[in-house]
């Protein structure tokens, strides 16, 4: 059995290719926009940074929340491929210094204006006026400090807990249950601690509070809904490529049938989650509430909005509904390629409005952020997927993942 | 309706049902259905039926809740019945969507049970040939549809070979029938 996964020089070579571009983009994008006197050019420079930043760390987050859940629930599914959330998750740390550099970069030192007229056009709470102050209690920078580097150095420390349990029960006598428990004690506190940031307070403090004088309660379960989703379609794309590659033998259709399955039915919960907040909020017409859709749905970002719901809910729900479809190796992986950029769609229609009024592009800055982001994320995990074994053997649900029957 | 004549074969184990409901396939007799006290893993595959289409009809009944709950809604907002409500449009999708995605799902869940029924011929008050009455109990019990031509004897003697432990010939009704056990049974063959 090909237990082992050498990085073939393709990958290599285009990870390192996707992270130049990235580079090369970041410098020329500092150069241009940000030495540009245009605040919106500024802005741009920084808005797609937060939003590549904070998408990428919270979908490789999501893959410790399958951990999570799945050892909870003992789940048998995933043990097949276990390796590769386990790998994500044990580069979060890479994703949450990046983020973290953005996000206080972007809080502390970019103000536009002198004297009494500074403001931040990103975080507008960081120089508030008089809402804002009114919210002053929460959205103020000794909470942003906080909770940005709790919910951080939280994530990196699970994710890289999880792979060591996982990794010490290789070591372990065989048959001893001691690690398996173990591992089930810390899931439960990680889903304490994943309520408390992804499921709650993070997205408010990272993305919501960009449009400061707006809220929803809805908001962070919608933002979970998204990265759930793409989450699960970037473990699938990596168990495709592994197969691809010869490894992951044990892996078979009924193992990809469950993460369709789980990318379908969340794309479902993401529509559900994402009409809840739009319905009561057009309901209620509120202004104060209604502004976030007046930007987004009749305003520079229609576009946008509509082919959020159509690649997000429409697409899947036509795409993946039948089961032979989920079975497929071909439509899985172009429905997770396509709900990836769907949901950094989301995530722009979520970041961009506020800041950049109607100058929004997706253009080379954009596309090169978003590439140097990829690159990091195909270098650091192939890096890690090839240093153990693929296949698990000495977890206790092996063979119940071997003759899995969804 | 139509009565019909069985051999029918009583197994006390699923090791032995599964390699006599192969053999019972392999040596070309009609298998009428085979009953079992649980749910048998693999069974449906053993003895080759086709997949089930209730999905394309809940599908279909889905469909059929969208369309009635928009159109309806639509109709009666816009043209039978126009209210002004909080100065919404008349025709106001967002309002509409709950009730259209509560129709969908009990017109597709109804319709699919109904549909389950129907394909399973299980309804209140129906009534199937019962062809042992410990086939909800502890054994596995098979049958065989048989016609004119059949030779009983060499069908006994082969259903024998392959471990059952009770057999018989039965005439009964093959589908099933709304009423009383006792106005149905014994049957003439037709």
């Amino acid at each position: 059995m090909n237990e082992r996964f050498e990085i073939p020089a393709r990958l290599r070579n285009t990870s390192i290719a996707l992270m130049l571009i990235g580079i090369i983009t970041l410098i020329v994008g500092a150069v241009v926009l940000l030495g540009s006197n245009d605040v919106f050019e500024k802005s741009r420079f920084w808005t797609s940074l937060i939003q590549d930043s904070v998408y990428f760390l919270m979908i490789t987050a999501a893959s410790i929340f399958i951990q999570a859940a799945t050892s909870l629930a003992q789940g048998s599914w995933i043990v097949a491929y276990r390796r590769v959330p386990e790998a994500i998750g044990a580069n979060v740390w890479v994703f949450g210094v990046i983020a973290a550099v953005i996000l206080f970069a972007v809080a502390f030192t970019y103000n536009i204006g002198s004297g009494n007229a500074v403001h931040n056009p990103i975080y507008t709470w960081m120089h508030p006026d008089e809402i804002e102050q009114k919210k002053g209690a929460f959205l103020n920078p000794g909470m942003f400090v906080g909770f940005t580097l709790f919910t951080i150095a939280a994530w990196s420390f699970f994710g890289k807990k999880f792979q060591a349990l996982s990794l010490a029960q290789e070591k372990a006598p065989k048959n001893d249950t001691k690690i398996y428990w173990t591992m089930v004690k810390w899931s439960g506190v990680f889903l304490g601690v994943y309520w408390l940031t992804q499921m709650s307070v993070t997205p408010w403090m990272w993305i919501m509070s960009i449009q400061a004088h707006w809220f929803s309660t809805m908001f962070s379960w919608y933002n979970f809904a998204s990265i759930f989703v793409s989450g699960m379609a970037l473990i699938l794309l990596w168990v495709v490529y592994l197969k691809n590659q010869g490894n992951l033998e044990l892996v078979n259709k009924e193992h990809v049938h469950d993460l369709g399955k789980f990318m379908f039915a969340f794309s479902i919960f993401w529509t559900y989650v994402w009409f809840d907040q739009y319905m009561l909020i057009w309901y209620a017409n509120e202004p104060e509430e209604t502004i976030f859709f007046k930007l987004r749905q009749q305003g520079p970002y229609s576009l946008i909005f509509y082919a959020n719901v159509i690649i997000n809910f429409v697409m899947p729900i036509l795409i993946l509904m039948t089961a032979p479809s989920k079975r497929n190796y071909f439509t899985v992986t172009f429905m997770a390629m396509v709900l990836i950029f769907g949901h950094w769609l989301d995530f722009f229609q979520l970041v961009m409005p506020n800041p950049m009024k109607d100058h929004w592009h997706i253009s080379w800055y954009e596309i090169g952020i978003f590439a140097g982001f990829a690159g990091v994320l195909i270098f650091t995990v192939s890096k890690t997927l090839s240093k153990h074994s693929l296949v698990p053997v000495n977890n206790m649900l092996l063979k119940e993942t071997v003759i899995h029957h969804s | 309706m139509a009565i019909k004549k069985f051999a029918v074969a009583a197994y006390d184990d699923e090791e032995v049902l599964f390699p006599a409901v192969k053999s019972v396939r392999h040596s070309g007799y009609k298998m009428h259905d085979v009953y079992t006290p649980f749910p048998v893993h693999g069974l449906d595959h053993a003895m080759g039926l086709k997949d089930t289409d209730l999905h394309t009809a809940g599908f279909i009944f889905g469909l059929c809740g969208t369309s009635t709950a928009l159109g309806f809604m639509s109709w009666i907002f816009t043209s039978d019945w126009p209210i002004n409500f909080g100065g919404k449009p008349h025709f106001s999708l967002p309002a509409f969507i709950p009730i259209t995605f509560e129709l969908t799902v009990l017109f597709s869940a109804v319709g699919m049970v109904l549909t389950w029924c129907y394909l399973n011929q299980v309804m209140p008050g129906v009534k199937k040939h019962v062809f042992h009455p410990r086939q909800s109990d502890d054994l596995f019990v098979m049958a065989i549809e048989l016609n004119d031509h059949t030779n009983e004897q060499e069908v006994i003697d082969f259903l024998k070979t392959t471990g059952a432990v009770e057999t018989n010939i039965q005439v009964a009704e093959a589908d099933w029938w709304y009423g009383r056990w006792d106005k149905k049974e014994p049957y003439e063959l037709a």
